[in-house]
């Protein structure tokens, strides 16, 4: 059902000079991949440049064996690549219901009263909204429409930029709880984080970038101790 | 009593059922493509001389002849969008706006080239009103214009709500951007947008006619009400477009009757004024609309 994610001389941006450059990178059928690195090292950038949002220069992009270069933001979904934005990630007028349904539509999935089922089985919160606007949702009710959007459409891999962006411990630790769970069902996740410590602790692999560029790369256990990440990602304690 | 509701309630429903199906193309083309269409009164009046052309050939009540202009007008939308607008789309939107001043000149000026700047009339002769309860003198066109609006009304809103197409239309006027992530089909948002706004242009042209008569400046005359109409409701919100279109068309009719002693209370002649007063209260006041549509 999943393929493998396979980034290799990627150089992308916004149409000036390039945001990253020569990025190699591999996500594994059914994993969790992270990537992490300092504010402006191009982390949001690549997963835009996955999901055709900037202007590539250089490098493939293979999902399984198929080059996504090239293709169009909106023909992604049907190849199986879903994304979740970091902000503005709901139809803030549509009711939570209409939300996941829209994300049936470019992908329509082979059983959707089954699939529906599943994703409000991960987020069981979501049932007792299904009528509400999800405009008028919490930031962490609004993640989760958002991955339940993404998850509609019965993806191989799932871009996640932020998930856990602005949200309170609380919800932090659901979302991180989440994503094992949406691993478990077979999906691949690559996630960019900001919480380096909780998102290396579920990753299986983790890509650290900086000025746009690779810097390190490992398991997460790797990563979580290596003195030079810890030292600059970590806030310098051990794991 | 009955002659409020005669000469007044009514006429004022008619007048509101008319910037009602106006103002929905305005308002879901502002709230998906997001820019201003100018052209859409001149739409309306293509359409409406669209049934004049009709009827020379086939002599039928013009009502009968509406959907002919509905074709006249998509295919004059679309045409237009994939010629004119659509190679303005990644420019700052005040380049489509000021094309779509172009276009209404365009769609003017073909009218009075073919059909002549003079006033014509699509019904000749003065129809009998229906006699309601023994009281209430309405008339047919009236009426006709009322319920078609409020069939119209419950179809756009089940649209909206029950259709993939409708609630991708919905979507891309939430957020575009989102709408594209999710891989919704723009383009076909994009051309049932043009369709629906095209086709209620065409009836509210015929209805607009109907009541008083045909001439190249029938919908330019009514683009100021119907834009007010969209901004009450709140922009990209198709059906607060319905209700604002109702609230402006009684605002402006009822403005006229003799609220307080015997005189109007507002001069008939001041009557367009109503809808601007409350286009610029609304932009001061409230911009987002009463059903918080997007912020101009």
């Amino acid at each position: 059902m999943t393929e493998r994610l396979c980034v290799t001389g990627l150089t992308a941006g916004y149409g000036g000079p390039p945001i990253i450059e020569d990025i190699a990178l591999a996500v594994e059928p059914g994993e969790i991949a992270v990537v992490l690195g300092p504010n402006g090292a191009g982390k949001s950038t690549l997963l835009k440049t996955i999901f055709a949002l900037t202007t590539v220069s250089a490098g493939s992009i293979l999902l399984g064996e198929r080059e996504l270069t090239g293709s169009r933001t909106s023909a992604l979904v049907p190849l199986g690549v879903s994304a979740v934005p970091q902000s503005k990630n709901v139809f803030p007028s549509m009711t939570v219901d209409e939300n996941l349904d829209v994300g049936t539509y470019a992908a329509p999935p082979a059983d959707k009263a089954a699939t529906r089922e599943r994703v409000l089985s991960l987020f069981p919160d979501l049932k007792e909204k299904l009528r509400q606007p999800a405009g008028e949702l919490s930031g962490g009710q609004r993640q989760m429409v958002a991955m339940g959007r993404a998850l509609m459409s019965d993806p191989k891999l799932v871009l996640l930029d932020e998930p856990t962006a602005g949200l309170s411990p609380a919800y932090l630790e659901k979302i991180f709880d989440l994503l094992l769970d949406i691993r478990k069902t077979g999906i691949t996740i690559l996630m960019v984080e900001q919480n380096a410590r909780q998102a290396l602790q579920i990753a299986d692999h983790g890509h650290i970038l900086v000025n746009g560029r690779n810097h390190a790369s490992g398991t997460g256990k790797e990563l979580l101790e290596d003195e030079d990440v810890r030292r600059l990602f970590l806030g310098g304690a051990a794991g | 009593m009955s002659e409020f509701v005669n000469f007044y309630l009514f006429p004022a429903l008619t007048i509101g059922s008319i910037y009602a199906l106006g103002a929905v193309g305005i308002s879901m083309i502002f709230g998906i493509l997001r820019f201003a269409h100018f052209a859409h009164g001149d739409l309306m009046t293509l359409g409406t001389y669209g049934i004049l052309a009709a009827a020379a050939l086939l002599p039928v009540n013009p009502l009968l002849l509406v959907p002919f202009a509905m074709a006249l007008t998509i295919f004059a939308a679309l045409f237009v969008d994939r010629f004119f607008y659509r190679p303005l789309r990644d420019l700052p939107t005040i380049y489509t706006v000021i094309s779509s001043f172009g276009i209404a000149l365009v769609f003017r000026s073909i009218v009075q080239l073919i059909w002549g700047s003079e006033n014509q009339v699509l019904v000749a002769g003065v129809r009998p009103p229906l006699v309601l309860f023994d009281t209430f003198r309405v008339s047919i066109l009236h009426l006709q214009a009322i319920l078609t609006t409020a069939v119209i009304a419950v179809l756009l809103h089940y649209f909206l709500t029950a259709t993939r197409t409708g609630r991708s239309m919905r979507a891309v006027a939430d957020d575009p951007e989102l709408a594209e992530v999710s891989g919704l089909d723009t383009a076909k948002v994009v051309r049932w947008t043009w369709i629906i706004g095209a086709a209620l242009a065409a009836i509210a042209g015929a209805f607009a006619a109907l009541n008083t008569s045909a001439h190249p400046n029938l919908g330019w005359n009514l683009l100021l009400p119907m834009f007010a109409a969209a901004i009450l409701g709140g922009i990209g919100k198709p059906m607060g477009a319905m209700a604002g279109g109702f609230i402006i068309g009684m605002a402006e009719e009822l403005s006229s009757y003799h609220w307080i002693g015997d005189g109007a209370l507002i001069s008939p002649s001041y009557k367009t004024a109503v809808a601007f007063v409350i286009m610029i209260g609304l932009l001061i006041f409230r911009p987002q609309g009463l059903f918080k549509g997007r912020l101009l």
